[in-house]
């Protein structure tokens, strides 16, 4: 997951009907760090930011479980399947907090949900990208979960309370994913030489994608600032990025693998300096042309097409059983 | 076409052990009170978390109103004579 | 106490052990095919942990065949190295999924049977097996719960659905007679007290069953004449190809470690 909404789509402006009273109590409570709860009053761009935010995030837990589940029934080992169906339903679990953090802003889910499948709604741009080999599943967990992580520890302090409580139980979880991810890697890198050879070439596939979940530069990034500002956002894309690239080059060098970068090198104060990063490949996967765009929201789209007779059965249930309660 | 009815929105409340109150820690949909049961179990005990489980539709919540905090809460803030500290006891007098 | 006395006990329970770990893991392995693909996100949860619950069972009682057999085989040498022809699961189990209310029809009729039957076998005069019994006893009566709500939702549930599981429950009927045709292994291992009889397994599927077709409205069918024996590997042709995928990527890396 990650936060690259916010770099499009701008929040409507708050609105001049918008007491500015109200408007300055409201940044008082932000800035004295207390949280903002559901039935506080709140600019109406403060909640349409955060409906955006945290639908997207759930969204992209719940897309993220289909690049991975695709490998639950090849996992190598029957512990790995066990660790990969825990994980993946993880995501699930995720993607339920987030939905429900987002309906106490007054959205319902089925909205959401519809947003997504309609293809109006985004999701993280990184699960656009196939996992063609096990080892893929595996750099997932160490990179792509080591990334949202750093982008999602900050928001357990995120000025909206019950997407900081929920983000609390995520980055708990989340852990565990990322070092199921590098374990997996420690097994491939230390196996035969094919095993090391998927592992390679996994850790080149999803290299820079992991850099660019961070989202674009600060340079280019539109509202940052203003999330700031809300404490919805508490780091900039690159100081989280920086942070990244420092912890993971290490992990990397440990796991006896060559990071896909000709000009990474370590600069004196000790930081990894990377190469330049491809945002015109971001912005592709991003407008929706990237590997797998299409492949994943159809198969979302058909899933919850197939369930509809099972949701319309449990609610057709639920009203007999209750007409006879009355009777 | 009128769109799907979303299954209901239930509250869920966890006991972590015996001897703590239920604690909020979400919310789900479900068709039912038993399936909203099972639901809570498998989102939100993954992990051991909990010895019972409490749900309850959202709907069916009586909250207080945000903007009714002052009306309700501030009243009790100069009652400072309600809490132990405010009375000063001579140091010789034990067990108070 | 330990039923195995001299090394054909030893086979046989080898055999029953690794029937029951079969249907486990193969079933598990459908069943995980929902996650990411269910009618509700919290579905996709429900059907994770029932899934986790049955490799569970599966790698203990793999644990357990493997040391009966004495050879050093482990779990996932039972999983990933064995041919079609050596799977020993109930046929039911590799039954592809249909839609969401054929899964659940699959899931009820497999929960309730091997809930009495695991119920029994924490009776077994095989400590051993006792022990697993008992643990996943637990859990199967948690996926009783899951599934037979679920039918019951169903079957009572809108015209549609009624007719989706009404169909189902005719289509998969014929695989349960497997489960209550006893062979001369399961005969043997009853006189000695190391299963219970498949009679009185039977009675008490019969005896869960009812009230659950009852409440959700659908009509247990007859029995009928044609059986499979996935218990003795005679399977449906949709194991093979479950087990292909199952191994492809353990088999494609000879001796790796995963």
């Amino acid at each position: 997951m990650y936060t690259q909404g916010l770099q499009e789509a701008p929040p409507k402006a708050a609105s001049a009907v918008e007491d500015s009273e109200r408007m300055a109590r409201f940044q008082a409570r932000i800035d004295a760090e207390e949280k903002i709860e559901p039935k506080d009053w709140m600019p109406e761009a403060y909640r349409q930011t955060l409906i955006r935010q945290i639908s997207q995030h759930a969204h992209s837990e719940i897309v993220g479980m289909l690049p991975e589940g695709h490998w639950i029934s090849r996992a190598p080992s029957l512990l790995r399947k066990s660790i990969l169906i825990a994980k993946v339903q993880d995501e699930g679990g995720h993607g339920a907090y987030l939905y429900s953090a987002a309906e106490t802003l007054g959205i319902a889910r089925s909205e959401l949900i519809a947003q997504l499948l309609s293809g109006r709604a985004k999701y993280s741009s990184i699960f656009n990208y196939p996992t063609p080999t096990w080892a893929d599943v595996a750099a997932i967990g160490w990179l792509v979960d080591g990334a949202a992580i750093m982008n999602q520890i900050p928001l357990c302090r995120c000025s909206y309370g019950p997407y900081a409580r929920a983000m609390v139980r995520v980055c708990k979880e989340e852990s565990f994913h990322q070092r199921q991810g590098y374990h997996a890697m420690l097994s491939l890198a230390r196996g035969t030489p094919a095993q090391q050879r998927l592992a390679q070439n996994a850790l080149n596939r999803w290299w820079w994608p992991a850099l660019m979940m961070f989202g674009p530069p600060d340079t280019a990034s539109q509202h940052t600032a203003l999330s700031v500002r809300w404490k919805i956002k508490r780091f900039t894309n690159d100081e989280l990025r920086q942070k990244f690239v420092d912890f993971t080059v290490p992990q990397a060098l440990f796991l006896g693998l060559t990071v896909p970068d000709a000009q990474l090198r370590q600069a004196e104060d000790g930081h990894y300096q990377t190469g330049p990063l491809d945002w015109s490949e971001f912005n592709a996967v991003l407008k929706g042309n990237g590997p797998c765009n299409a492949e994943r929201i159809a198969e979302r789209r058909e899933a919850h097409a197939a369930g509809a007779w099972v949701r319309e059965a449990a609610i057709a249930h639920a009203a007999k059983r209750a007409a006879r309660a009355v009777a | 076409m009128t769109p799907p009815q979303d299954w209901a929105l239930y509250e869920v409340f966890v006991r972590a052990k015996r001897g703590l109150d239920h604690k909020h820690v979400g919310s789900l949909h479900a068709a039912d009170a038993a399936m909203a049961l099972e639901h809570a179990r498998d989102l939100y005990t993954r992990r051991q978390e909990g010895v019972s489980l409490w749900v309850v539709k959202s709907a069916d919540i009586v909250a207080s109103a945000a903007e009714d905090a002052a009306a309700f809460f501030d009243p009790a803030e100069d009652k400072i004579y309600r809490h132990p500290t405010f009375y000063d006891i001579p140091k010789d007098v034990e067990t108070l | 106490m330990n039923a195995v006395t001299t090394p054909a006990a030893a086979r046989e329970l080898t055999t029953y052990v690794l029937r029951l770990a079969d249907t486990s893991l193969v079933l598990a392995q459908r069943l995980s095919a929902w996650i990411g693909h269910g009618p509700a996100i919290e579905e996709d949860l429900g059907c994770a942990n029932i899934s986790l619950d049955l490799l569970g069972q599966a790698r203990l009682l793999y644990a357990y065949a493997g040391e009966l057999e004495g050879t050093g085989r482990t779990e996932d040498d039972f999983a990933y190295l064995r041919e079609e022809c050596d799977f020993l699961n109930a046929t039911m189990a590799e039954l592809p999924n249909g839609d969401f209310g054929q899964t659940i029809v699959r899931q009820c009729l497999l929960d309730l049977w091997r809930l009495e039957l695991f119920e029994k076998l924490t009776q077994s005069t095989d400590t051993r097996l006792a022990q697993i019994a008992a643990k996943a006893v637990k859990e199967i009566r948690y996926h009783s719960r899951y599934s037979s709500g679920w039918l019951v939702r169903l079957g009572d549930g809108t015209d549609e659905s009624h007719q989706r599981v009404a169909t189902a429950l005719v289509t998969l009927w014929p695989y349960v007679a497997e489960w209550f045709a006893a062979d001369a292994l399961e005969q043997a291992l009853a006189e000695r007290g190391v299963v219970p009889s498949v009679a009185a397994v039977q009675a008490g599927f019969e005896a869960r069953l009812a009230p659950i077709l009852r409440e959700a409205t659908l009509t247990r069918p007859s029995n009928v004449d044609y059986r499979w024996f996935g218990k003795r590997a005679q399977h449906s042709e949709h194991l093979s190809h479950l087990l292909a995928e199952l191994q492809s990527l353990h088999r494609a890396h000879p001796g790796a470690q995963w």
